[in-house]
């Protein structure tokens, strides 16, 4: 479903943030991008959106490749979480937030209306569909970002820090939709109990290469590998 | 609440009075538009002198708010720092025209002050009048309408980037201002020799910002403009709307109302 193949990338000149990269997503894997802080997470997110463009490589999604011209469609397949909900969210209220890309995919009202309904009632969110997008708190604001993702049942879901400002509650209703979810999930994040939860596989990123890419369970309990990437052991294990 | 987060508040209210429920926020943004500038365009037209013909023009805006439920005081509240730089405009027009135009117990009052007060009174009845369309009118449908008007999308999607851009400016100012007010207790201002880089972090910040959301409109399958099959159908009743007011503005402007009402009173 998704696809690296040699990406090298820089924002600027004689930086490489992603030196070299390769690997491959299966249709309905669900896998952890996890990583210190400045290792490439986010920049990888972006390149398969199209965000940005690899300097050298392809990047592929669906076996369509990532350029000018495959935008929309490409776009069309894939949901994202932004790391900052504050720049997700842009209508003034959740519901519309939520209605804007069902309805700019061509969907009618009404269903678009069911869509909606059924995403918040998953959720438990109900009671923020008429809320006012300043006036809800960062974590409200988390879960309506996320809500307004799923809404557009896109067929492959990127989540950058989905569970980041999250109070214990919501975390685990996250935890929980994500795992109940059966489009491909690639999922960034420094909660590796969450990806412990959620994702069979991890790939560790490290100074924009990959370190390690294999079974969650297997690379989040190597203590050594995880604390020379600059990482700690998943609290369950803490400890052991 | 810092002087930006009260301004984005501020901002913000319009979009829920513009969700508010009312016979007036139920009409189609395309009939309140014309509308609102046909009642604009009649409203400049009166002579500079004419007085007298302009005073009953306050009477739409009068019938808007009431049917609306819009205060009056918010609108003036909301308008209150443009409302004096239009007030500005006529402010010289008593030193250029010094001709007595009439005298009212023994005070003759020059061309000058006539013109002056007419002006500023179409000043405020056009800001009034844009300010209920507004407070009335969602701006996703207002420029939708714009659209369905043939406007070109560029302009109304720039209208539409920009309403939000303001928001996100301020926001980002909002937080900058806290943020700087924290580290330099008990002082009023930003200091001068801060500006510069208080500016440029504003400007780059408010970019990026504005960059990560307008990516975030596209990933959600926006392209240059809104959905807009979202306003009503122009019904019967907007019709309707349009048809009185305007007929209305006509006969207070060719009608001669105040001739009208002045010849009964007197008789
Ligand atoms: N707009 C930008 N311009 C220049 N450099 C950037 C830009 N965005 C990110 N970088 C750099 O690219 C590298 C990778 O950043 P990225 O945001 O992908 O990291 P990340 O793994 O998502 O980190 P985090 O866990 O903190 O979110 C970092 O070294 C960062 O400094
Ligand atoms: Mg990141």
């Amino acid at each position: 479903m998704i696809g690296f193949q040699n990406v090298d990338f820089s924002y600027e000149k004689d930086r490489k943030v992603l030196h070299d990269m390769s690997f491959g997503i299966g249709k309905g894997e669900s896998v952890g991008l996890i990583g210190a802080n400045g290792a490439g997470k986010s920049t990888i997110m972006k390149l398969m959106l199209g965000l940005l463009g690899p300097d050298s490589g392809r990047v592929l999604i669906d076996g369509i490749e990532v350029k000018k011209d495959t935008l929309s469609d490409i776009r069309a397949k894939l949901g994202f979480v932004l790391q900052n909900s504050d720049n997700q969210m842009f209508m003034p209220t959740v519901y519309e937030d939520m209605i804007f890309g069902p309805l700019n995919y061509g969907l009618p009202r009404d269903e678009a209306d069911r869509r909606v309904d059924e995403v918040l009632g998953r959720l438990g969110l109900e009671y923020l569909k008429n809320r006012y997008n300043h006036k809800i708190s960062g974590g409200e604001k988390r879960m309506a970002a996320i809500a307004t993702i799923l809404a557009m049942e896109p067929e492959a879901v990127l989540m950058d820090e989905p569970t980041s400002a999250l109070d214990p509650y919501n975390r685990r209703i996250v935890i929980n939709t994500i795992k109940s979810l059966d489009q491909t999930r690639l999922i960034a994040s420094h909660d590796l109990d969450m990806i412990l939860d959620t994702c069979d596989r991890v790939i560790l990123i490290s100074g924009g290469r990959i370190a390690a890419d294999g079974p969650a369970e297997k690379i989040l309990t190597d203590k050594e590998l995880l604390e020379a990437n600059r990482m700690e052991l998943p609290f369950r294990f803490a400890g052991r | 609440m810092n002087k930006m987060q009260k301004a984005l508040a501020e901002l913000a209210e319009m979009d829920e009075l513009a969700a508010m429920r009312s016979p007036v926020h139920r009409l189609h943004p395309g009939a309140k538009l014309i509308t609102t500038i046909v009642y604009i365009m009649i409203t400049l037209s009166f002579g500079k002198y004419d007085l007298p013909g302009l005073v009953p023009m306050v009477l739409w805006p009068a019938m808007m708010f009431s049917l609306s439920g819009v205060r009056v005081r918010t609108c003036f509240y909301k308008l209150r720092i443009v409302l004096p730089l239009v007030m500005a405009v006529g402010l010289f027009n008593p030193f250029f025209d010094r001709q007595t135009m009439l005298t009212i117990g023994g005070i003759a009052v020059s061309g000058g002050v006539i013109s002056m007060i007419t002006l500023m009174l179409k000043g405020v009845f056009s800001l009034m009048a844009s300010f209920l369309l507004m407070a009335t009118t969602k701006i996703d449908s207002l420029c939708a309408a714009l659209r369905k008007l043939h406007v070109p999308a560029l302009l109304v999607s720039l209208l539409q980037l920009t309403y939000r851009y303001v928001g996100v400016m301020t926001e980002e100012l909002a937080v900058m201002t806290d943020a700087y007010h924290l580290r330099a207790p008990g002082q009023k201002g930003i200091h001068i020799s801060a500006w510069g880089s208080f500016l440029g972090q504003l400007l780059l910040r408010s970019m990026d910002r504005a960059q990560e959301l307008y990516s975030s409109m596209i990933l959600r399958g926006y392209h240059e403009h809104f959905h807009y099959a979202d306003i009503d159908r122009f019904r019967g009743r907007d019709a309707l709307y349009m048809l009185i007011s305007v007929m209305f503005f006509v006969l207070l402007r060719y009608g001669n109302i105040s001739q009208l009402v002045g010849g009964l009173v007197v008789r």
